[in-house]
């Protein structure tokens, strides 16, 4: 079985600073320069809103700065800013995405860009404060577009892409990144400075706000015969924003020469053309595994690693590109749906369905509440799915590698 | 209706009238609340962005594609009309103070904003919206219209319904007398948090409740307004009694009209030889279990009138 090394750690180049994660995508957000930022505090969140606070008491960030009684009001007051015309930001973790999640469905229906930093981690019960992405995928079906950060970087220039994208198609985004493990590490990264930043994101132009010397009504109720219309727009935007993501992470790279261009920017990829076996994951688990990919192709095995980026909209059509070929594929994944399987495998699955190739995927749910995931756990699963057969029945085709049946009612007997 | 609507052009449907509350809203005949909506916009004029929360009067008057606003009007969901309009205001905040050449907005020195929100929109399910933004100080004037129950969903008991009106989750029965709760002091609880002011009214005197919305917009800072607001419907009276239960539950002392200045009581509506509450219940279908001259309905009627009573003694309502 393969073994990986642990990687060489990178010293900062001239123009990339060593902070904490929170405290970088918040510099982030203030280089994207919000006329409102609204936010509550949540572990593991709240340094983004405490930096963002820091930042405009110390008069470097001149936004109006809310300080909300819930994450439910956050992304309330955010909806009444952006209607109002503002550029709105918000924060939030876990329990605190649930909070907002009825305002934020409406902020999709009414079409608002406001866009949010999101902690990712699981939500309760039991309680726990640790990272996975049951949060995020509960808001699935919201109408907000969705991001996930491999790294600190990629977490900072995920929120101004966001700004972009949302701002451009009329949709509320959800910028993910991974608790304790982004928010609370501390790596080297390019904070873009405004004027950057100005060049790559212009102020926001809504076409419609409140400005009372043009009354508008926003939020009508709609009856049957309309409210399809308004779903389906959200659809359409959904479905606009591929091709906006991809112009957006195209001139990224022209302005701060970091590329996410693969894929249109919705996947990114690891020796993936050739790979045999090829795991896809969403998030920091990707470093883990791209050291796990390292030590196999020293062995001269072929496995590769898969890494959506955008997660909505789904990247079906790159998907069905990226593991055509494929032996077999490991869902690495930190959520799961009771009564069926993991959303992410599941929606994976679907995505192939049209696919002239369709090797055997075979999920595995991990690293959920903060376990941590080791290489050599993912050395195991690339082992396990290496078995996996297209006549695998459904109960063979979901794994949870780090289960500890004495933990469970009945006990090892499981 | 659904073909026809399908086929309808709606551009011109959509452009505003002259009004700022318009006819053709849905609102039944004898509604209360409807006359709030208009003495509200009356008072405040067109430099105004509405946040109303669900509820009666967001329903009749927004279906799809039509409105009868005449200002901005923005409708989010039930339980946040207080943090929108409170989002508004720090966005024209950020303009005022930044200047942002790529949106024509006005200069908010003399822009309205106003939140409106039912009985349960606000002191039930948009209580904490509704702390939170008067907590922070937003220059926001909120308007509680109360008919005392849940109507849009068909009559369900509120904190704001009185104590025995029969309701459809507290009906009169064998081992229930209706509502076993007194109307929660909504305005006590506004003006608790601070702000500089807060006041009763009732659509049976519009001219004293556009001045109180007038003198609330003057006012910088959070202002919050309690307004009676009748419902024929909910309550089971003839709608051409509307007004007239109105000023009933004001000359009875079920509701006072006063206002609170800084925390302080500033100004009292006086009574003069307030009448007993029977002259306001028995015309509501709501309370007509309490008149079977029964011991039960009696004694139900004894509770609440010494609740009045005694509420009318701590504000010194009698003249």
């Amino acid at each position: 079985m393969a073994r990986a090394e642990p990687q060489e750690q990178e010293n900062p180049s001239d123009d990339q600073e060593v902070m904490k994660g929170t405290s970088a995508v918040a510099k982030g957000v203030m280089a994207a320069d919000p006329d409102v930022v609204s936010a509550y505090p949540i572990t593991p969140q709240t340094g983004v809103v405490e930096k963002l606070s820091e930042l405009v008491a110390d008069g470097k960030l001149d936004s109006e700065f809310i300080k909300v009684d819930s994450e439910f009001n956050a992304a309330s007051t955010c909806i009444g800013a952006s209607a109002a015309g503002a550029r709105a930001f918000s924060a939030t973790s876990s329990q605190g995405l649930k909070l907002m999640s009825e305002p934020l469905f409406t902020a999709a229906g009414m079409r608002l860009p406001i866009v949010m930093a999101v902690a990712n981690r699981s939500l309760s019960a039991p309680l726990s404060i640790w990272a996975d992405h049951t949060d995020a995928f509960a808001e699935r079906d919201g109408g907000m577009l969705q991001f996930h950060a491999e790294d600190v970087q990629e977490a900072i220039d995920h929120v101004l892409l966001s700004f972009r994208v949302a701002e451009q198609v009329n949709l509320p985004a959800l910028s993910n990144f991974d608790g304790f493990i982004l928010t609370h590490v501390q790596e080297p990264a390019n904070i873009p400075s405004e004027e950057e930043v100005s060049e790559f994101l212009p102020p926001r132009d809504p076409e419609y706000t409140l400005d009372p010397s043009d009354p508008k009504t926003m939020g009508a109720y709609a009856r049957p015969e309309h409210w399809t219309e308004s779903r389906y727009e959200i659809q359409r935007a959904m479905m606009d924003a591929r091709e906006v993501w991809a112009d957006a992470v195209e001139e990224f790279n022209d302005v701060f020469g970091r590329d996410y261009t693969e894929y249109g920017g919705m996947l990114d990829t690891y020796y993936a053309d050739d790979a045999d076996h090829i795991i896809v994951a969403m998030g920091s688990i990707a470093g883990t595994i791209r050291n796990v990919v390292d030590a196999y192709r020293e062995d001269g095995e072929k496995v590769g690693l898969v890494r959506p980026r955008v997660f909505r909209p789904f990247p079906a059509p790159e998907l069905r590109d990226a593991l055509a070929g494929a032996e077999s594929v490991a869902v690495l994944t930190k959520e799961m749906s009771p009564g069926y399987e993991s959303a992410f495998a599941g929606e994976i699955k679907g995505a192939l369905y049209h696919a002239e190739s369709q090797p055997p995927i075979k999920s595995y749910v991990l690293g959920m509440a903060g376990r941590d995931v080791k290489p050599e756990d993912i050395a195991e699963i690339v082992e396990d799915v290496k078995t996996a057969s297209p006549e695998m029945g459904f109960k063979e085709s979901e794994s949870w590698p780090q289960l500890r049946p004495e933990l469970l009612k009945g006990g090892d007997e499981q | 209706m659904s073909s026809d609507l399908q086929d309808q052009d709606y551009t011109d449907e959509l452009e505003h009238d002259e009004e700022l509350w318009n006819p053709g809203h849905r609102a039944c005949a004898g509604c209360g609340p409807a006359l709030a909506m208009k003495y509200i916009t009356e008072a405040a004029g067109e430099n105004t962005i509405v946040s109303n929360a669900t509820g009666c009067m967001e329903v009749v008057s927004t279906p799809y594609p039509e409105s009868a606003w005449g200002t901005s009007y923005i409708h989010n969901i039930f339980e946040n009309a207080a943090s929108v309009a409170a989002g508004v205001e720090a966005a024209y905040k950020s303009f005022d103070r930044r200047d942002p050449d790529h949106l024509d907005v006005e200069d908010s020195d003399d822009l309205n904003i106003i939140a409106i929100g039912g009985d349960g929109a606000t002191a039930d399910i948009g209580f904490r919206a509704l702390s939170g933004m008067m907590e922070r100080g937003h220059d926001v004037l909120y308007v509680m219209y109360d008919n005392e129950a849940y109507m849009n969903t068909g009559v369900q008991r509120s904190s704001q319904t009185p104590f025995g009106a029969s309701t459809t989750t507290s009906p009169a029965g064998e081992e229930s007398i209706g509502n076993d709760t007194n109307k929660k002091d909504m305005i006590s609880i506004a003006a608790d948090h601070g702000i500089p002011y807060a006041a009763t009214a009732s659509i049976s005197n519009p001219h004293d409740f556009k001045q109180k919305v007038e003198k609330a917009l003057d006012i910088e800072g959070p202002k919050f307004l309690h307004v009676y607001a009748p419902c024929p419907v909910g309550w089971s009276f003839d709608s051409a009694q509307t007004i007239d239960l109105a000023e009933k539950a004001v000359k009875t002392g079920l509701f006072p009209v006063f206002e609170m200045e800084d925390g302080e009581v500033t100004s009292v509506n006086k009574i003069r030889d307030r009448e007993p509450i029977e002259e306001w219940l028995e015309p509501q279908g709501r309370f007509k279990h309490l008149f079977k001259d029964d011991e039960d309905g009696e004694q139900a009627i004894q509770e609440l009138q010494e609740w009045i009573d005694g509420r009318a003694e701590d504000l010194g309502l009698d003249a």
